[in-house]
């Protein structure tokens, strides 16, 4: 127990950063699909109309650059940390979607879903109450 | 059928990718060096674990099999019940991975994964 105690410092501040850029990226994504209006069917033919809208997109490439910071420090929190320790830390990006949303663009949250997110809440405290490494490596 | 059969290839997949990410991570081993250098190295390293690639594959076919789910299945039911990968993942780590999940930790995911259904299950 005492091995893990170390990689606890640059842990955590990763494991906030980690469902942060997940969040902005599917946020930014979003804003940018949004702008690019809505697609009715998809086929070859459609495709060659929306790719370049949106790969012209500030905002999908704002989200895809995100979404790669994401990637970067998901895997570098996994080279040390357990991954049944990283993923319930993840859903915190579920409850920073309704705080944002309801924070920054006013929108009303319904009951269950603040629940929901005590419920993640809990379960992150009580899963943050065990040691982030339980292998050992060569 | 059809629905459920595409739900398990998303969380299994989905699972089996990370599964795959994090072992292929581990052994590269712990990284302890931030600078822009040392981490160029790790990202070499990265791309050349055919793990990472097995990985990313399996990521690519759960992302395409939740959107072609989403086409006919409706998101109400889909995004709640990817709640099973927390559950699938605790799984993948305590057997594949050899990591000691003990009952806290179980306790801890159990409720997250609650909280994710309840989360998206709000209207």
């Amino acid at each position: 127990m005492t091995s893990s105690r170390k990689p606890r410092a640059k842990t955590f501040p990763l494991l906030i950063l980690v469902p942060l850029f997940s969040s902005l990226g599917n946020v930014l994504l979003g804003k940018g699909m949004h702008g690019t209006g809505e697609i009715q069917h998809l086929s070859f033919a459609t495709l060659a109309v929306y790719l370049p809208k949106i790969l012209s997109s500030v905002w999908i490439w704002l989200g895809i650059s995100s979404l790669l910071l994401f990637f970067v420090c998901y895997l570098l929190v996994l080279s040390w940390a357990d991954y049944s320790y990283v993923l319930p830390v993840m859903a915190t990006g579920y409850v920073l979607a309704p705080l944002l949303a309801h924070l920054l663009l006013g929108e009303v949250v319904p009951g269950t879903r603040w629940v929901g997110a005590a419920f993640i809440f809990l379960g992150v405290a009580v899963v943050g109450r065990t040691p982030p490494t339980t292998t050992r490596r060569g | 059928m059809r629905t459920f059969l595409f739900l398990a290839i998303v969380v299994l997949s989905g699972t089996g990718g990370d599964i795959a990410a994090t072992h292929a991570m581990k052994q590269i081993g712990e990284v302890k060096n931030f600078a822009p250098r040392a981490l160029l190295g790790v990202l070499r390293r990265v791309l050349q674990s055919g793990w990472m690639w097995l990985g990313i594959g399996l990521m690519a076919l759960a992302f395409f099999s939740f959107l072609a789910l989403l086409s006919w299945a409706k998101v109400s039911f889909v995004v709640p019940a990817t709640a099973a990968n927390y559950v699938a993942g605790a799984l993948g780590a305590k057997f594949l991975l050899k990591e000691r999940v003990g009952k806290t930790r179980w306790a801890g995911m159990l409720l997250v994964a609650a909280g994710v259904a309840l989360v998206c299950t709000a209207r």
